[in-house]
């Protein structure tokens, strides 16, 4: 039993870079398009929604709406970077392209290659928020150094919904299934967790439920830095992001060794 | 155990309840070329992956480079390379990436890979093709990329999975002659086929199977020497009862295959007197092969 759970684990601290330039040397070739398609959603969002419904909303907690938007399509973004980058392209490399398989002929346990793919989608999802950071930064709707502060909280959303949809594809039989995921769990949680306008309009229950779910997490500790201000429970916070990034990564890595090593 | 390079002892894998793999022994001995013999379905895949650790046996020991398997498949895989049976390169790289890509798996630094590449783009006969796109090339080449990048980690042992399958005669070869090659420089080998052909030509010994079960093990020609030992008969085109009763006196044994007969017979001039004036007949004369072997000894031809 303890060896079973050896190779479902990463052989060390290091195996999973290998895995991550794999991914990075592919992601080189396609750069462009590759963050054109990520961006473009959260900055239509955010100009779309903020110009837009700015208007009638007027202000918001105390900020332009288009500034408390900006805040949460950065923590959006880079929960739809890791989700999309998983649910399609590792569950590609895991099952249809064969990748993994010719990973684990080599010296790489499964733990080394789900722990290489997570990181590399929490990298692109660093990408992706950062780059909106950047924007609202620049456009005057955030302080610059408060970019700073939001960058490791951005890797940190990344890597929970990395590691969250990892537990899908462990699961799902197809392609089909991962819609029952975007529609069912991402989608409402766009709504549900203050992204586009405070939980505080929601009904208690649903204020309730908000609570957990990782991106109310993560727009918490983003957008009172991104609007100047001091969040609360921030060890709080970061421990909840914590617990969805750690946890979904053994489960998903014990169920991908039942299904790849039977 | 130096000289031991692969040891199977009783193990049976079961896939609910269906056995595939069953109470199996053998021993590879470094520097030879095995060959697992059998039909698909008869558990060649599945003794490939567990070899690699990658499929747990439900009874039976396995020792791969002196290493316990799969309590240690991680350390033994160091020394293994892989071909496995369907290609899975990056087609969206070029084929010096491949290797690039490959060796990292397995520790090198981007200079030690970039060190041992030209002698494997030489050894696939790649070298014009270093810096095309992996989804441009053809089955053949892309089949010796495989087995080139097999070799990236200078390993003891291959273990290959249908090598050839899906390629043209041609291609297969090429892939022949390379594999020699690597058996003239003292690697070890084993491969599942189901090509007698490629049995006979590279193996030093080879394991038949049939639904998971050992039916026989041995060197090509011994095993061709034992189970025939003549020369064979093939006729084609008339009515195998007739045919068989007219001939039987003359002839060891008869095998029935569809509508042809392979008669073993001591002396082929007897047969072919008796078969004198038959309109229509198509008779074949050649020397024993592992096809007959398996013919014998499971009552059917190899289906592919």
């Amino acid at each position: 039993m303890g060896e079973r759970f050896a190779a479902a684990l990463p052989a060390n601290a290091w195996n999973w870079i290998a895995v991550w330039r794999r991914n990075h040397l592919a992601w080189k070739k396609v750069a462009f398009a590759s963050m054109l398609g990520t961006l473009a959603d959260p900055m239509i969002y955010l100009f779309g929604l903020g110009t837009g419904l700015g208007l009638l909303v007027g202000r918001i907690e105390g900020a332009s709406y288009i500034a408390f938007l900006a805040a949460g399509m950065v923590a959006t973004s880079a929960m739809t970077a890791s989700t999309f980058e998983t649910i399609y392209a590792v569950f590609g490399r895991m099952r249809d392209q064969g990748t993994w398989e010719a990973i684990l002929h080599t010296q790489l346990t499964l733990g080394d290659i789900v722990l290489g793919e997570l990181t590399w989608a929490a990298t692109k999802a660093f990408l992706a928020g950062t780059t909106i950071a950047i924007v609202a930064a620049a456009l005057g709707y955030a302080a610059w150094t408060s970019v700073l502060y939001v960058l490791p909280v951005i890797a940190l959303t990344g890597f929970a919904f990395a590691s969250l949809a990892m537990l899908v594809i462990a699961l799902a039989p197809s392609y089909h299934y991962f819609i029952f995921y975007q529609t069912l769990v991402i989608t409402p949680m766009l709504f549900l967790s203050g992204a586009v306008f405070p939980v505080g309009q929601l009904p208690g229950v649903f204020q309730q439920i908000a609570a957990f779910s990782p991106l109310a997490n993560s727009i918490d500790l983003i957008r009172p830095v991104m609007l100047g201000r001091l969040g609360d429970n921030v060890g709080l916070h970061i421990g909840a992001l914590c617990m969805f990034a750690v946890l979904p990564f053994f489960v998903s890595a014990g169920l991908f060794h039942r299904r790849l090593m039977r | 155990m130096s000289n031991v390079a692969i040891d199977l002892t009783g193990v049976t894998k079961l896939f609910g309840n269906k056995l595939v793999v069953d109470g199996l022994s053998f021993t590879v001995a470094s520097g030879e070329c095995f060959g697992l013999l059998g039909p698909n379905g008869a558990g060649k895949s599945t003794i490939a992956r567990m070899l690699l650790g990658m499929t747990r046996p439900d009874a039976g020991d396995i020792t791969v480079l002196g290493l316990p398997v799969p309590a240690r498949s991680r350390l033994a895989r160091k020394g293994i390379g892989v071909v496995p049976q369907f290609d899975n390169l990056d087609l969206e790289f070029t084929v010096r990436e491949n290797l690039l890509v490959f060796g990292r798996y397995f520790g090198m630094s981007t200079r030690e890979i970039n060190a041992v590449i030209p002698r494997l783009l030489e050894f696939a006969r790649l070298e014009s093709k270093a810096d095309s796109r992996v989804g441009l090339l053809s089955g053949g080449m892309k089949r010796r990329l495989t087995l080139a990048r097999a070799l990236i980690n200078d390993p003891q042992l291959l273990v290959m999975d249908e090598p050839t399958t899906g390629l043209d005669p041609h291609a297969r070869h090429l892939i022949w002659e390379r594999l020699r090659f690597l058996l003239a420089s003292g690697k070890t080998i084993i491969l599942t086929t189901h090509f007698m052909e490629e049995a006979e030509r590279l193996c030093d010994r080879l394991c038949v199977l049939e639904r998971g079960r050992k039916i026989a093990e041995g060197s090509p020609h011994a095993l061709i020497d034992e189970y025939i030992g003549c020369n064979v008969i093939e006729i084609f085109g008339g009515n195998p009862q007739e045919l068989i009763s007219l001939i039987r006196p003359y002839v060891q044994r008869i095998e029935v295959s569809g509508e042809t007969l392979f008669c073993y017979a001591p002396d082929p001039e007897d047969v072919r007197i008796q078969l004198r004036g038959r309109a229509g007949l198509r008779i074949l004369e050649r020397p024993p092969s592992l096809e007959d072997v398996f013919l014998r000894l499971t009552g059917r031809e190899m289906e592919k």
